[in-house]
């Protein structure tokens, strides 16, 4: 058993880790109990667990929680929260761009750290940033538009 | 976890007029959901509605949100009817011990039949409200009248429903004939809208069934079997002992190990030395259209037969024939099951995204021999499910550990679980044959299609886990209604469609989306087109001239008329030495021949070096009947269209004799954004007709689009699906040589 300290919407959190390859993914749902990053595939495969470490979107089941000590990592919830979203968590709401929900978590955060280093991405830049991430309701239409709304928000 | 009280919530309000917003309560945490004495019954009112003394309802559905934003449709409708402001209204939905049984949720049912349901019982309420008042206020009933949840009287006096009937019953049953409104007062009805739980979804304050714990709970994995009904020999228990808190259960062939911490499980699962021993004989996808041509034969059925096809057939001069095949498919859901189970000696309860939680308690009931009374299914959100995906089966892999373990217990699939273990939608093969007349228009039309029956008076689909518990559950499957669609929407003075129902199938399989539907009528809409080219007529207007339905051909001009439709025969000649060759096509479908009347037009484009086919523009014009909720309607047929372009361009359930070897996202693509086409949809409404079904219709005539459009663009016609680009490159070289 080991101590990890994490950095996570924040705050810094220290969890038990059995095994120091667990993926952050585990840390962040198990330990953590957030509910924002989601298991998808666990192969890095869909998008549906994706968080930002450092500015950049990346799948957490495929970090172990030790390569993210000493990162600085944000969730869905660390980006807003219902009475104050973040923008493109509004634009998503606004464009009602969901069907079951279950992708959104990797949407948004992939749209987010897109437009973090491309404030105003043309669609096809769009369609690129999100490729890896999978939505199995259809709902990449009002997707598109959310993020496009939210990069001229 | 500590979500015990009713939430509410605002919502954005920023969205200009495109939408309506309010502030609806969002579905109560099921956690906080106490199961009071309440009725059941699905002919009482107050099954469906409690009116609290402060004015709040809550409506109580049997029916379930897999994912569609059902929710604040049934919430309109309840608003609407019981004329009650939509922001007192909250839901819960699919709690057995709570919820009336109103059948399970699936082919765009849930607004048709379950909506309709609670629009009576809503009616029915204020019809037994204003009764109330009637008596309490001295006057009688057709001197009150009811806004915003308050009866009045002509002189001003008013009352609340609170104070009516607030905490007590209405003890009156659906009332047919409880007048409705008059659609054109609607005020909630129709309108788009805002679905209440996206602000949760989006910030990551949603408890979706994956992410609900319990006390003292164990998190397990099933290890599932090297060959489809496998025996297990031998499991080395060793081969955990270095991982905290593992350890296995086993009953017969069902196999699990359980940790207090999920990653110990998933990895535990993954170290778990096992040796199985047979199982298989599965034909393998290769050749899966042969088997099914060979399989055993329950019963034929002529879906119609009208005027004489085979006579006019033999005696005329211009025949064709062809074979159009479906491959098995599967649901794919971005979420891998999930369910939790607490088994106690005299109690169980289930929290699961089961599309009919009431029809699992059943079945769970049946098979382990509990009482249903001592069972609670506590609908949960999932991951979309568009059929029955494994959220049953993991259920019963909950309530199975639970009780070997005697702790609650947590299940989740992982993905090759889920691609591998679904019940898959089934391969479907049919033949068509027909005629032309002199004048170039079918003189005979035949379908002969080899289809899964649904086993007689079969009750359920069987639990994997209960199979391979050795539990007896019945045997058989079920499909729903694939042979929909089977022949044309139009009128032929001749036809017949014969099904071959078949005794089996290769893999377990279900009512994936649209059962059916989306495989007949790729073969059904691509054999119009391709008897459109053999006469040498355009596509359009070959399908004008088969139709008399004037709603019919009014929704194929409408779509004409946005393409910009310019009438030739395809393949379009003009197109054939480009790098990348354009292509259109025009559809038709009457969906199941009773539902929405709809006409797609397609766009793609075909790269001819490597065969991949891009679908670039999609047209939609959708009869919708009474829409609820327009914007949600439009989610769904939009959602229809994306999914079944996937479905045509790359999904294909691979196989072989031991199981299924497309088991994740790379051996099971699914479409991606930079593929996703431009989608125009015109929904037409018609507000004083009964809701037709949202988005299943949408599915079925794609496949047969893009197949006719692929034969527009390259003169290649393909009839298998997936167009992947061997495929279709490989019809472009044999095209180009004949």
């Amino acid at each position: 058993m080991a101590n990890v300290t994490l950095r996570v919407n924040g705050r810094s959190q220290t969890i038990d880790a059995d095994d120091p390859n667990m993926p952050l993914l585990y840390a962040l749902r198990d330990n953590l109990e957030l509910h924002g990053p989601k298991f998808g595939c666990g192969l890095g495969q869909c998008g549906a667990c994706t968080v930002i470490v450092d500015g950049n979107a990346v799948r957490s089941c495929q970090t172990s929680v030790t390569q993210a000590q000493g990162k600085e990592i944000t969730t869905l919830e660390g980006l807003g929260s219902p009475e104050r979203m973040h923008k493109v968590q509004a634009a998503f709401v606004a464009e009602q761009a969901a069907q079951c929900g279950y992708c959104t978590n990797g949407m948004i955060m992939s749209a987010t750290a897109l437009l973090a280093k491309t404030p105003k991405p043309n669609e096809a830049q769009v369609r690129q940033a999100l490729a890896g991430n999978l939505c199995r309701c259809g709902t990449h239409v009002r997707i598109l538009r959310a993020v496009m709304r939210a990069a001229n928000a | 976890m500590n979500q015990m009280i009713l939430e509410r919530r605002q919502f954005l309000k920023g969205s200009g007029a495109l939408f309506i917003a309010f502030t609806i309560a969002d579905v109560i945490p099921a956690e906080a959901q106490t199961a009071p004495q309440k009725s059941l019954a699905a002919d009482a009112v107050d099954s469906y509605l409690v009116v609290e003394r402060d004015g709040r309802v809550t409506l109580y559905a049997g029916k379930v949100d897999i994912g569609t934003g059902a929710r604040v449709a049934y919430r309109q409708i309840v608003a609407e009817e019981l004329d009650t402001p939509i922001e007192r209204i909250a839901m819960i939905d699919g709690d057995t011990a709570l919820c009336p049984d109103q059948g399970g949720t699936g082919g765009s049912t849930g607004i048709v039949n379950g909506g309709m349901q609670i629009r009576q019982a809503s009616a029915s309420a204020r019809q037994a409200l204003v009764a109330i008042a009637a008596k309490t206020l001295n006057v009688p009933p057709a001197d009150l009248s009811v806004a915003d949840g308050t009866v009045r009287t002509r002189d001003g006096r008013t009352v609340a429903y609170g104070e009516l009937v607030g905490g007590g019953h209405f003890d009156v049953k659906l009332d047919p004939k409880a007048p409705l409104k008059d659609p054109g007062q609607y005020k909630y009805v129709g309108q788009p809208v805002q679905r209440p739980d996206l602000p949760a979804k989006m910030t990551g304050r949603h408890t979706y069934v994956h992410d609900f714990r319990l006390p003292n709970m164990l998190h397990a994995r099933v290890v599932r079997p090297a060959a489809i009904g496998a025996t297990l020999a031998e499991v080395d228990e060793r081969s955990i002992a270095n991982i905290p808190g593992a350890r296995v259960v086993r009953i017969n062939n069902f196999l699990a190990v359980v940790a207090e911490r999920e990653w110990n499980a998933v990895r535990a699962a993954k170290a778990l030395r096992v040796r199985w021993t047979g199982g298989g004989g599965l034909p393998g996808s290769e050749g899966v259209h042969a088997a099914v041509r060979a399989a055993e034969v329950a019963r034929n059925e002529d879906l119609i037969k009208k005027g004489d096809s085979a006579g006019t057939l033999r005696g005329a001069a211009r025949k064709f024939a062809a074979t159009y095949e479906w491959p098995a498919q599967s649901h794919a859901s971005m979420g891998p099951s999930c369910a939790l189970a607490d088994y106690k000696p005299d109690s169980l309860t289930v929290w699961s995204s089961s599309q009919g939680t009431h029809g699992l308690r059943r079945i769970i009931g049946r098979e382990l021999n509990i009482p249903v009374e001592q069972i609670r299914v506590i609908y949960m959100d999932g991951s979309g499910s568009y059929g029955t995906n494994g959220s049953d089966d993991v259920a019963a892999d909950a309530v199975l550990i639970s009780r070997a373990v005697g702790r609650p217990v947590r299940v989740q699939w992982m993905r090759e679980d889920e691609h591998g273990f679904d019940p898959k939608g089934p391969p479907q093969l049919l033949d068509v044959r027909a005629a032309l007349d002199a004048s170039g228009n079918i003189a005979a039309w035949e379908t002969e299609a080899w289809l899964p029956e649904n086993t007689p008076n079969f009750r359920s689909r069987p639990m994997l886990a209960f199979l391979a518990a050795g539990i007896p559950q019945p045997v058989g499957q079920s499909v729903a209604q694939v042979q929909g669609n089977a022949y044309p929407s139009y009128d032929l003075p001749n036809i017949t469609a014969t099904v071959h129902w078949l005794k089996s199938t290769p893999l377990r399989p279900s009512n994936l989306r649209a059962p059916g539907k989306p495989g007949n009528v790729f073969a059904v809409e691509s054999f119009i087109d391709e008897l459109a080219a053999a006469a040498n007529r355009d596509a359009l207007e070959f399908r004008l001239a088969h139709l008399k339905d004037d709603f019919g051909l009014g929704l194929l001009k409408r779509v004409a008329d946005r393409m910009n439709w310019k009438s030739r025969p395809s393949p379009n000649r003009d197109n054939r030495n480009g790098a990348v060759l354009l292509g259109r096509s025009i559809t038709y479908v009457w969906y199941k021949h009773m539902d929405n009347r709809m006409a797609l037009g397609l766009e793609v484009s075909v790269e001819r070096a490597t065969g991949k086919v891009r679908v670039t523009r999609v047209v939609a014009a959708v009869e919708s009947g009474l829409m609820i909720n327009p914007d949600a309607v439009k989610n769904q047929v939009e959602g229809n269209i994306v999914q079944a372009v996937s479905r045509t361009l790359l999904e294909e359930v691979t196989f072989d004799q031991s199981g299924v070897t497309s088991v994740d996202w790379r051996s099971y693509p699914i479409l991606t954004f930079p593929d996703v086409p431009v989608v125009e949809v015109e929904l037409i409404g018609t507000p004083r007709d009964k809701p037709l079904g949202a988005g299943e219709a949408a599915s079925a005539p794609v496949p047969a689009a893009i197949a006719n459009a692929v034969f527009d663009a390259t003169g290649a016609r393909i009839r298998r699906v997936p167009l992947t680009p061997a495929r279709v490159r490989g019809a472009l070289v044999s095209t180009r040589q004949t």
